[in-house]
């Protein structure tokens, strides 16, 4: 710009000045030529200012307002989760927490000292918060410590003058008021992992809970609720300084069980503390009204993080407290299974209710001889002392006339090795019903042993007690019963409860009566091997079947030594004590299915128990009650 | 007395409320209108108060205008006898600030005097229009031709320039050098002079790119490129950008600039004091400070160019000239057309130095035109030769 001036100038200097003093002329000349070159300058600047402000003004004012408005989320409080009765079984707590701004503190190390003089701070405390410190920007806040108490923030509130950046805020933390009871049904949740979060950036929120297990787990998505937003207006540092617009977000779905927490407790109590897991449904409608798995665990400890200790200590535990035994655990249906060989036998024609079948208590086949539990063997018997006596022989009788195929497909009918497509839980095992296909697709070759192996639910055979129950549904309706958990969201009715909802089974009604009296004389008649699951309520009858389900092969030697007693094995070498059973026998309304892991016979130690489940199930009654009956129940304290 | 003696010789007939009357008042209103539109802005600034900006300035202000009428007064006798004094002063200012400068944004600029922040390069600048216009006050049109008579006012120049930008303080030092160059110019050089100059200035330029800081050399890159940084060296000339944008033609409305209020905009008291008014008053607003600065720049030529003698034509004419520059540099710079550089906007920006410097600075061209038709120890063609 210099440059031409200069040089526009020197035209004007080409002309050359008379007069009495030349320095003003030429002065005068040049100064107007710099007035122009100014007023050039500026008027350039005009124009420029005219572009920007005026012709693509609309375009910075979008910038501007982009600049200035800021959305923040906040978590929106997480839905309960109740028992069928209204009770809280998963609920929000507020919870006390102390917070840090770094922004307005000048010395973090020191603020810290004095916090942690006043709250202790855990070594891990300190770390994610030296993590956060390094990580977070300086004016969002960073949790020191949550879940003060009153005494932790009386001691807070004093020596705030000293603490400065320091806030007490209040958030909400999961709390489950049955602990251990429920924690396999409703589950737990946790802080969400960072690969959750690169998913679904709403889950960066504080206060944000993902569920990891059981209900908590599958319903996350309903429980969640919608975020909620603050729209604000903020400066250049991200300072707010006023509030535009607040969408205050939806709570989580309330969600309803199907379960009983107060029949649950009663289960608990009587399973003590035993390996084992138990189911009881609505036979009608597949509401499962009580599903217990014990051992257990405390479910809150998982929001604030599990320690390493109580970690190995779950892991290491052989009684696995931490899987739901009733729909992860499998186990061989042993003699429970007889009914669905039955069933599948009468369907093929292979097997008629009045067929008699011989038992020596041995038979031969293919060369191997496969004996009845009992030595002496139980004669000439039709299909009801069959059950009646769990006679093994008849059963590797009639599995071996009908084949693998055709039984599969039938207990597959009944749930058994099936999925059960509407139980709202993780982690669901189907276990399996093997066939000829199925094990030479393994490359193995199927034996006429195996299928005679597999009559008495013994061999490759598993299933969970979920499906037990589910299959003692099926037997008391004749129903296509389907359990579920979920009894109602937000308040509407799961389609689930309605009692209309399953289909008949295509299985004839007649043999559906066959199989009933024969569990039927299983618990009730003289010689049937379940005397001890009698029910003691007047003119309340209950159908069952045994099962003993062996973990390993007993020998023929250790058979004919005489003394062979399961009982002496080491517990984990003991057959599992199973009992399938519905109640009351002429008019079926709750079903159980009960495996106790290594407990030995199921007759012995399944069967009682069994039955003292029934007998709280029918007096508590609880399908018929709208409110929790009987006052024994103990209310878990909800804060 | 001797001193009024002194004062007055050169016009022996004025009296000082005579000379008061000389004074231009025209101009003088122009200068205290801009110099409300800074306050107004000032007190937008500061947020809706005078507390911070506004209030301090408006003090600095009233001292400034005494200061300047005072000067005014000076006959140019007696501001010729300051010039050399005044020039040296300033150089060991500048040397003072290398030496025991505070740094400000990667520059020493600035000097603790008496619990005062002062820039010496704001003081250097007038010096220096003051020593050129004496030295070339004394020298004939005639003698212009002889280039070993611009040799002494070239190394004046180049003294200052080659200090400021030690400090180092690029935008100011090419102030200073356009200014002695247009003093140069105006005082009557030789066009074969000119163009003996001109040469080897692309040359020069690259050698000075190569010397300029990392921070300096930053400035240039992102203001190609501004979007390439957008959160570090390019963040001051987008937001000045986005709230230039978003002021429209009316503007957001006093007090309601979303991007000055909310601090988006840096330094809004200082450098980007401009970008916070054409948002609160959109281009309506921003046009009529430019249009203000343009008539103070044209009446100081005016005022230059109706002296009788040369030392107040080249006054008015540096004085002139470095207003101007002060403008156009920070008007294009907050209008991202050049790199950001330090350099306030004169008589509007918050800044003490500045303000008394600027008003300094109308009170030498006061006296220019207070004194327009003395003659004095002028050699002209008729005298001499």
């Amino acid at each position: 710009m210099k440059l031409r001036k200069k040089k526009s100038g020197a035209r004007l200097m080409s002309r050359p000045e008379e007069g009495k003093n030349p320095s003003r002329g030429v002065f005068t000349r040049r100064a107007l030529l710099l007035m122009a070159a100014q007023g050039a300058v500026l008027g350039a600047l005009g124009e420029r200012l005219y572009g920007l402000q005026v012709l693509n003004g609309s375009h910075y004012a979008k910038l501007a307002e982009n600049n200035r408005l800021s959305k923040r989320f906040f978590a929106p409080p997480r839905g309960r989760i109740t028992d069928r009765f209204g009770i809280s079984v998963a609920a929000n707590r507020v919870n006390w927490r102390a917070l840090l701004l770094a922004e307005e503190t000048s010395d973090i190390p020191g603020t810290l000292e004095r916090f942690a003089q006043l709250v202790p701070l855990e070594p891990r405390d300190t770390t994610r918060i030296e993590h956060e410190l390094r990580h977070k920007r300086r004016f969002i806040p960073i949790m020191l410590r949550d879940f003060l108490s009153w005494d932790d923030m009386a001691r807070l509130e004093l020596n705030m003058p000293s603490l400065p950046g320091v806030l007490i805020d209040v958030g909400t933390t999961r709390v489950y008021p049955f602990g251990p009871l429920l924690a396999h049904v409703v589950g737990y949740v946790a802080p969400p992992a960072e690969k959750d979060v690169v998913h679904n950036a709403e889950l960066a929120l504080p206060g944000m809970r993902v569920g990891r297990s059981g209900i908590e787990q599958t319903q996350d998505a309903s429980l969640r609720g919608q975020v909620g937003s603050v729209e604000m207006e903020v400066n250049a540092v991200g300072r707010v300084m006023a509030e535009l617009d607040r969408d205050e977000g939806l709570a989580g779905d309330e969600i309803a069980l199907t379960i009983d927490s107060g029949l649950q407790q009663q289960v608990l109590g009587r399973i003590a503390d035993q390996s084992a897991s138990a189911v009881v449904m609505d036979c009608r409608n597949g509401e499962v009204l009580a599903m217990v798995s014990n051992p257990s665990f405390d479910p809150s400890l998982f929001d604030s993080g599990v320690s390493q200790a109580q970690w190995i200590e779950w892991t290491n535990n052989s009684q696995t407290p931490l899987i739901n035994k009733a729909v992860s655990g499998l186990y061989p249906p042993g003699s429970t299974f007889k009914p669905a060989v039955a069933m599948a036998a009468l369907r093929a024609g292979t097997l008629s209710p009045s067929d008699r079948i011989s038992c020596p208590g041995y038979i031969d086949v293919g060369g191997t001889r496969f004996h009845c539990w009992s030595r002496y063997g139980h004669g000439s018997i039709n299909l009801r002392q069959g059950l009646k006596y769990s006679c093994d022989v008849f059963f590797y009788e009639v599995a071996r006339r009908t084949g693998m195929d055709v039984i599969a497909a039938t207990s597959e009918l009944f749930g058994l090795g099936a999925k059960l497509p509407e139980i709202e839980l993780p982690h669901v095992r189907q276990g399996l019903i093997p066939t000829p296909t199925w094990r030479r697709a393994h490359g193995h070759h199927w034996n006429g042993g195996d299928t005679i192996v597999s009559g008495i639910g013994q061999g490759f055979v598993q299933v969970t007690p979920l499906q037990l129950a589910t299959y003692a549904s099926r037997i008391a309706t004749g129903r296509n019963v389907q359990p579920h958990l979920i009894r109602s969201v937000a308040g509407r009715l799961a389609g689930l409860t309605d009692l209309g909802h399953a289909t008949g089974m295509d299985m004839p009604e007649n043999f559906f009566e066959d199989i009933r009296a024969g569990m039927y004389a299983v618990v009730n008649e003289e010689g049937g091997t379940a005397p001890k699951a009698r029910l003691d309520i007047p003119g309340v009858q209950m159908a069952g079947k045994t099962g003993s389900a062996q973990v390993r092969r007993v020998s023929r030697a250790m058979r004919e030594s005489g003394h062979f007693n399961s009982a002496n094995l080491p517990w984990e070498y003991r057959p599992h004590a199973l009992f399938i059973c519905y109640a009351p026998y002429d008019a079926p309304r709750y079903a159980t299915a009960v495996v106790i892991e290594h407990g030995n016979a199921g007759a012995d130690v399944a069967a009682p128990l069994a039955r003292d489940i029934m007998t709280d199930t029918l007096r508590r009654d609880p399908v018929n009650h709208r409110e929790p009956p009987g006052q024994e129940v103990a209310q878990a304290e909800v804060d | 007395m001797k001193f009024q003696k002194r004062l007055l010789r050169a016009e022996p007939n004025f009296q000082i409320l005579t000379k008061l009357w000389q004074v231009n008042w025209l101009y003088v209103i122009l200068i205290c209108a801009l110099a409300v539109v800074g306050y107004v802005a000032l007190y937008s600034a500061g947020g809706g108060t005078s507390r911070p900006f506004a209030g301090p300035q408006s003090i600095r202000f009233c001292f400034g205008v005494v200061m300047m009428l005072g000067i005014a007064l000076m006959s140019p006798a007696i501001l010729v006898r300051m010039a050399w004094p005044l020039y040296i002063f300033s150089l060991i200012l500048l040397v003072a600030v290398l030496r025991m400068g505070h740094v400000g944004k990667g520059a020493e600029r600035w000097l603790m005097l008496g619990g005062m922040q002062v820039q010496p390069s704001e003081l250097a600048k007038i010096a220096l229009v003051l020593m050129l216009a004496a030295w070339f006050h004394k020298i004939s049109y005639r003698s212009m031709g002889n280039p070993l008579l611009l040799v002494p006012p070239a190394l004046m120049v180049l003294a200052p320039v080659a200090l400021v930008l030690k400090e180092p303080n690029l935008g100011t030092a090419v102030i200073i050098g356009t200014v002695g160059a247009s003093m140069f110019f105006g005082a009557g050089m030789r066009l074969w002079q000119i163009a003996l100059l001109i040469l080897p200035v692309p040359m020069l330029a690259k050698v000075a790119y190569s010397h300029l800081h990392d921070y300096q050399k930053a400035r240039v890159t992102t203001f190609l490129h501004p979007e390439s940084d957008p959160l570090g060296a390019g963040y001051n000339i987008i937001q000045s950008k986005i709230a230039l944008g978003s002021g429209g033609m009316w503007g957001q409305g006093y007090l309601h600039g979303t991007q000055g209020q909310l601090n988006f905009l840096p330094e809004k008291q200082t450098d980007f004091i401009f970008t916070m008014i054409a948002e609160e008053w959109g281009y309506v607003g921003g046009i009529t400070v430019i249009g203000m600065l343009l008539l103070l720049v044209f009446g100081g030529m005016l005022i230059a160019m109706r002296s009788r003698n040369q030392f107040g034509r080249l006054l008015g004419l540096g004085i002139s000239m470095n207003f101007f520059l002060y403008c156009a540099v920070n008007l294009s710079m907050v209008m991202g057309a050049i790199p950001v550089g330090g350099v306030p906007l004169p008589l509007i920006s918050y800044g003490g130095s500045a303000m008394l410097m600027v008003m300094f600075g109308f009170g030498l061209l006061m006296s220019a035109w207070v004194h327009r038709n003395a003659t004095f120890g002028e050699t002209t063609p008729g005298e001499k030769d």
